[in-house]
């Protein structure tokens, strides 16, 4: 007995009788169609758009077309100064402009070989965090809406705001702040911003555990999320994940720890790992666990920072911050843990110019992107939905 | 005070149903004709303002709040703008298709209608098969969207369609069993004498529901299969915006869209009433009498009758929307697994316990 399929006409199972062969069974004929999902599609977080080979609700094959929001981010770098390619990280990742900052500022720094007041690593510590949590929020809350519950997406933007507000005090901006420069801050915080922090902090603990409560032990959600597009530690190394999705796989990596800056050694915080009891490891229920047990880790560490911050007497944010930035010639890998995974920057200088030779950004969220063709293959539609939800993808930092 | 006018509203509605010119029982067709257009119209537009101001209590916002006083006019507004709007048939579409779906699913959600007894004077249709009627003419709704789906030439919509056609076709069994529950307790289908036989001077206690201790069961099915039937989350499929863009109707705009969303909502109306009637008394009062103190009988009648369906009624609608805002989607296969693993064979055991309490209980 033999299996046949014939593109197009079906799948026949034959046996030979003699030198004759007899058709025992014929399936109806199906055809492949073409299925194209996105640039303008509700769930694909932007511009993504998702080439799908299905059958009936199967995907067979899906392969992601990116470049929608290319905006030249490297190119531009060749051409601006150190100082003013801070902006231009803002817009790479726009859900956590502090965090691209940050690890902008790590790799020039690192070049320059200047020496940070202790202070300014506090505040940059939680505006980071804060932005962190923020990314986290919006992740959360539109995987809420990819599955099809629209009430923790508002509960989620409702508590982002705070912290936008919170952001804006101290920088002036909502979303693309400007705020961590090269050496140095742009502003000091304001004077009572340590306090409303605070505020924010006791009021948020109880609101994750309310988020907890509507999406995260809903059956619903979990039959949903639990075992669909299983990624094992050793395939996402090989595709270079990090973040929350290489923890998802159950890899305790996170930069904060294992290849420390700043002043994280300091500080006391866990590394959530999905243990394979609520969620099944590698799922895209251990991704969404793992953010919503890394917003607790933050507000841990926001407070930890506010109660060890040096006082701002005598505190200048901008004392360390270079008149021109000319750095010696050579080249400098910088990297931050991002709410999304690794982001770095590789920076090559010539030792003459003001401007960078070259500037490469490590984008996570295009990293993670790229398994997408093993995760799609056999899954239906909606799953696939849950999957690029999973991912968390920015495209602004994908396409760049 | 309340009393007092329930009574004058029974005495003037009892007085207008016995308004005969010339043999002619014009006062009832008054009764009846009329209000089950505006019943069926203002079920739609507060509906959908019910919807949008529940969700947005439900998710600490403030909801329409611009158009009158806390935009109780926001679906007028609305429905003005859907009629401005440009009526785009993608030349790619199957027209006759594209036109008579949204058209098809609107005469199917309403035609159910007339058998919905809205008072013991308001029925558009007193059939003596009423609810086999209202069960059957529900199916006419998947013609409708098969139609829009295919007409629209769309991959999406195609995707909506079918899904739907075979979600509404495998619900109709749990549903049409868990109803069938219901008329067998009645012993007829008559969806006014359905309702007559549950009413009483106990209010409450002669519903269907209280009557026998298995019919929580049927209830309970009838009102999850009816979620699936009406589209309505977490079974909202068809139409599953992060997945399918739209479902059937993304290529609809303007007038026919509205249509398409009106229809939604009569058949959310519809199906609660249906409930409501089958199991827990239709028009009839829930109160009940205590002692010398009548309340069962001071609020039956006629209009009491009107107010009382279409309360019942906006509270099924009210927890359709409380479970639309709060559940996530299930998936396709889940949806059917759910459908005939789960309640469709909870279904006959309902229909065989409710038959032996039936047979060997009096």
């Amino acid at each position: 007995m033999q299996e046949l399929d014939r593109a197009g006409m079906g799948s026949v199972r034959v046996t030979r009788k003699g030198n004759n062969v007899v058709v025992l069974e014929k399936d109806l004929a199906t055809e492949q169609m073409i299925l194209a999902m996105g640039p303008q599609h509700p769930s694909t977080h932007g511009v993504l758009k998702l080439e799908c080979l299905t059958d009936g609700e199967v995907i067979t094959e899906a392969v992601p077309y990116l470049g929608y929001l290319h905006r030249c981010f490297e190119k531009c770098c060749e051409n601006v100064d150190y100082p003013a390619i801070v902006p231009y990280t803002d817009r790479l990742d726009y859900l956590a402009g502090m965090n691209s900052e940050f690890a902008y500022a790590i790799a020039v720094e690192k070049l320059l070989d200047v020496e940070i007041p202790r202070r300014v690593e506090f505040i940059r510590v939680i505006v980071a965090e804060m932005n962190r949590i923020a990314s986290h929020l919006v992740a959360i809350g539109t995987y809420g809406i990819d599955l099809g519950a629209f009430t923790p997406f508002l509960f989620c933007f409702r508590d982002r705001e705070i912290i936008l507000s919170l952001l804006e005090w101290a920088s002036g901006a909502r979303m693309l702040y400007n705020y961590i420069w090269v050496g140095g801050l742009a502003y000091d915080i304001p004077s009572d911003f340590n306090r409303r922090v605070k505020e924010f902090v006791n009021y948020f603990r109880p609101k994750t555990v309310e988020l907890y409560k509507l999406l995260t032990e809903n059956k619903i959600f979990v039959k949903r999320t639990r075992g669909i597009g299983i990624m094992p530690a050793d395939v996402a190394i090989n595709y270079g994940w990090s973040g929350p999705m290489l923890r998802g796989s159950g890899v305790k990596w996170d930069l904060r720890r294992n290849d420390p800056y700043s002043i994280y050694p300091e500080l006391d915080f866990a590394v959530p790992v999905p243990d394979g009891k609520v969620s099944d490891v590698g799922d895209c229920l251990s991704r969404h666990l793992v953010r919503a047990l890394e917003m607790e880790e933050s507000l841990k560490i926001i407070e930890q920072c506010i109660d060890k911050m040096p006082s701002a007497e005598g505190f200048n944010p901008r004392s360390a911050v270079p008149k021109r930035v000319r750095p010696k010639a050579g080249e400098v890998y910088g990297r931050a843990e991002n709410p999304r995974g690794e982001l770095g920057f590789y920076i090559q200088s010539d030792g003459k110019s003001t401007k960078p030779l070259r500037c490469k950004a490590r984008s996570s969220c295009f990293v993670n992107l790229s398994a997408m063709k093993d995760l799609s293959k056999g899954q239906l539609i909606p799953d696939l939905v849950a999957i690029i939800g999973s991912i968390d993808i920015v495209l602004g930092e994908v396409d760049r | 005070m309340p009393l007092l006018m329930g009574n004058s509203l029974n005495a003037w509605s009892e007085a207008l149903v016995g308004f005969n010119p010339m043999g002619l029982p014009l006062g009832l067709v008054i009764l009846a004709a009329i209000p089950l257009v505006f019943i069926a119209l203002y079920s739609l537009t507060y509906g959908v303002y019910g919807e949008r101001k529940i969700s947005a209590f439900m998710q600490d916002r403030l909801g329409p709040m611009e158009v009158g006083k806390w935009g109780i006019l926001q679906t007028i507004a609305d429905i003005l703008k859907l009629l401005q709007k440009e009526d785009i048939v993608p030349t790619s579409a199957d027209k006759f298709l594209f036109v008579i779906g949204p058209g098809v699913l609107f005469v199917g959600s309403f035609l159910a209608y007339a058998v919905l007894p809205f008072s013991s004077a308001f029925i558009g249709a007193s059939l003596n098969v009423g609810l086999f009627f209202a069960i059957g003419i529900v199916a006419i709704e998947v013609v409708g969207i098969l139609a829009a789906g295919w007409g629209s030439n769309n991959k999406w919509s195609l995707y909506g369609a079918v899904r739907s056609v075979a979600q509404i076709v495998s619900y109709e069994i749990p549903a049409a069993i868990a109803l069938l529950c219901g008329a067998m307790m009645a012993g007829t289908l008559d969806m006014q004498k359905i309702t007559m036989l549950q009413s009483g001077s106990y209010g409450f206690a002669h519903f269907f529901l209280f009557q026998s201790p298995i019919a929580w069961l049927p209830f309970l099915i009838y009102f999850i299969a009816s979620l699936a039937e009406v589209n309505r989350a977490p079974f909202d499929i068809p139409e599953a915006e992060s997945e399918l863009v739209a479902g059937y109707f993304t290529e609809y705009t303007g007038m026919k869209f509205a249509v398409i969303f009106l229809a939604e909502y009569g058949s959310m109306f519809m199906v609660s009433a249906i409930i409501s009637i089958v199991f827990l008394g239709g028009w009839n009062s829930p109160l009940p009498d205590i002692g010398s103190f009548a309340l069962n009988a001071w609020t039956n009648g006629p209009l009491w009758g009107v107010f009382w369906i279409i309360m019942k009624g906006f509270f099924f609608i009210f927890v359709q929307m409380w479970l639309r805002w709060t559940l996530p989607r299930l998936r396709v296969d889940q949806l059917m697994y759910l459908c005939w693993k789960v309640l469709t064979p909870f279904a006959f055991v309902s229909f065989v316990l409710t038959a032996i309490w039936v047979i060997y209980v009096p």
